[in-house]
């Protein structure tokens, strides 16, 4: 008796049990799509969305803090510093720039954006932005160049920066040799 | 159809004849299995609260044609090891049996493929050659998953055949007829006459006749979803465990022939179970919007509801256990039917 009691109730579940389902179903025909049409719609990206790296090159001053505060080591940057006639200019925040940044170079393949590079920064030239549509059919590609001086510039740089350093080294030798000729005079006087 | 064509053709040209009376069905199979692959992914997208096709024309409507397109181009791709002749074969096979199955489906007063006495028989037995196709395919492909689900639905067709049959059995014992036109004379007159409802027999007789009439065509409907291989009876195709059973190896047109055979086998259990218990191409309103013409209508209105019926279980149910498959077959529909025929024929009788 139980048994029988039991295959009806089976029965009885099954088919309650699919108008539940059907119910559910067809009350979702009738409800509003919560997908949108990608590539013709898009959503905002929330305010501090972290995404696409970018750096304002004028602003760099070159400490190579974000550098180092990658995990990743996705951030190579090359400074050369500026001789004492050489007049850089400051950034937006009043920093003042004593390196040339010949090199900024974000292989954004391998950020993970985590953006701790962000934080660091005193100039707040290097920033997140919103941009996620960056695909490239080379991955050579996604090395970004940030920086803005063209290899004459470069090279006028090293030039300058290993001439004054030939000046400064020649300057030192002088003085040395000056300090040297003093001191063998020395021994003479006090003699 | 056949006699008002009859003196356009010589004698010499009867066979042109034939093929221009089969050839409704076929047209109707393909524009009814674009419609329906079109309904189905928008069905199912909105129940998933997405859109489906929104770029290929207004919401995506040339989408199918596209399907089509892209398939005809596609590789044929054949299995070293498959049992060539057997492999082609097949598709060809499961589509036939479906198509065979349209030749006695009325379309409408004017229109039947082939008027034959054994209506209802005949579709019975020419579909099982979609079986023959299926286990063709699994054994061809010589591939295990391919042919676990070439067995299984082998087992499961053969299983549900048994409830459809003692279904269409309790129609057929209160119209007194297996001519698929003679069964929808006989509920001609509007809806009260449907066998579902009981048939046109006095009222008596009728008010104890709806319950078994009932339950044979919620049956024959759960059995025509068997039949047809379409969820919670995917088994021979479960996606999640058997890759595409049968047709896994399959490619190109020969795909898309199973397809269109699963679709057109759609149709034809949707027809078939239209024809029996909800009057065919009969109007609901008596005389009202009755006719050749609109009997067309009203047919491809009833089959297409199920269709459209079937979309809407198959999205919302999960996959049943081989088991549980059998189970519901051998020890629910069947014992169920067998008191519904039973009852039937004493009701019919006293």
């Amino acid at each position: 008796m139980e048994a029988v009691r039991t295959y009806f109730r089976d029965i009885w579940k099954a088919l309650s049990s699919i108008a539940i389902g059907m119910n559910v179903t067809i009350r979702h025909v009738f409800h509003p799509a919560v997908t949108i049409q990608y590539p013709d719609v898009k959503l905002k990206m929330p305010e501090r969305a972290r995404n696409r790296l970018y750096v304002n090159i004028d602003d760099c001053i070159g400490c190579d803090q974000c550098a180092l505060a990658c995990p990743v080591d996705c951030i190579s940057i090359d400074t050369i510093k500026a001789t004492a006639d050489q007049d850089l200019g400051a950034t937006s925040t009043g920093h003042k720039k004593r390196l040339h940044v010949p090199k900024f170079d974000i292989d954004i393949a391998k950020c993970c954006y985590c953006g701790l590079c962000v934080y660091p920064c005193p100039t707040e030239c290097i920033v997140m932005t919103d941009v996620y549509e960056f695909a490239e059919y080379d991955r050579h590609n996604l090395i970004y160049h940030y920086s803005s001086m063209a290899p004459e510039e470069i090279e006028g740089a090293t030039a300058k920066l290993k001439k004054a350093d030939e000046e400064m080294a020649a300057k030192k030798a002088a003085a040395a040799a000056a300090a040297e000729a003093k001191k063998a005079e020395q021994p003479k006087q006090g003699s | 159809m056949e006699e008002l064509l009859q003196p356009f053709f010589s004698d010499d040209y009867s066979w042109l004849l034939y093929i221009i009376l089969a050839a409704p069905p076929m047209v109707f199979i393909l524009v009814y299995a674009l419609v329906t692959v079109w309904t189905e992914m928008k069905i199912s997208a909105h129940m998933q609260d997405r859109l489906a096709y929104m770029y290929t024309g207004p919401h995506g409507v040339l989408q199918p044609l596209a399907d089509i397109l892209k398939l005809i181009q596609k590789e044929n791709i054949v299995p070293t090891a498959a049992n060539k002749p057997l492999f082609f074969l097949s598709p060809f096979l499961v589509f036939i049996g479906t198509y065979a199955g349209f030749a006695t489906l009325p379309f409408s007063s004017a229109y039947i493929g082939s008027n034959i006495n054994l209506g209802v028989f005949y579709i019975i037995a020419v579909t099982s050659i979609v079986v023959v196709g299926l286990l063709m395919a699994g054994w061809a492909s010589n591939n295990k998953w391919s042919m676990f689900g070439a067995m299984r639905s082998a087992g499961q067709i053969i299983s549900y055949e048994i409830p459809t049959a003692l279904a269409l059995l309790v129609a057929v014992m209160i119209t007194g007829s297996l001519n698929l036109q003679d069964i929808i004379r006989f509920q001609d007159g509007g809806i009260q006459n449907w066998v579902v409802f009981g048939g046109s027999v006095p009222l008596v007789q009728k008010l104890f006749l709806i319950p078994f009439t009932f339950i044979a065509f919620l049956i024959m409907f759960i059995a025509g979803i068997a039949e047809v291989n379409r969820t919670p009876f995917d088994l021979p195709e479960a996606e999640s465990e058997l890759v595409q059973g049968y047709n896994t190896e399959y490619s190109g047109m020969k795909f898309a022939i199973f397809y269109l055979a699963e679709y057109a086998n759609m149709y034809l259990v949707s027809g078939v179970a239209a024809c029996l218990f909800l009057g065919g191409w009969s109007s609901p309103f008596g005389d009202f919007m009755s006719g050749p013409i609109w009997g067309v209508f009203w047919i491809v209105l009833k089959g297409y509801s199920f269709v459209i019926l079937q979309i809407w279980i198959r999205w919302t149910l999960p996959r049943l256990r081989v088991d549980q498959l059998m189970y519901t077959s051998w020890k629910v529909l069947i014992p169920f039917l067998f008191v519904c025929v039973f009852a039937t024929g004493l009701i019919l009788v006293l």
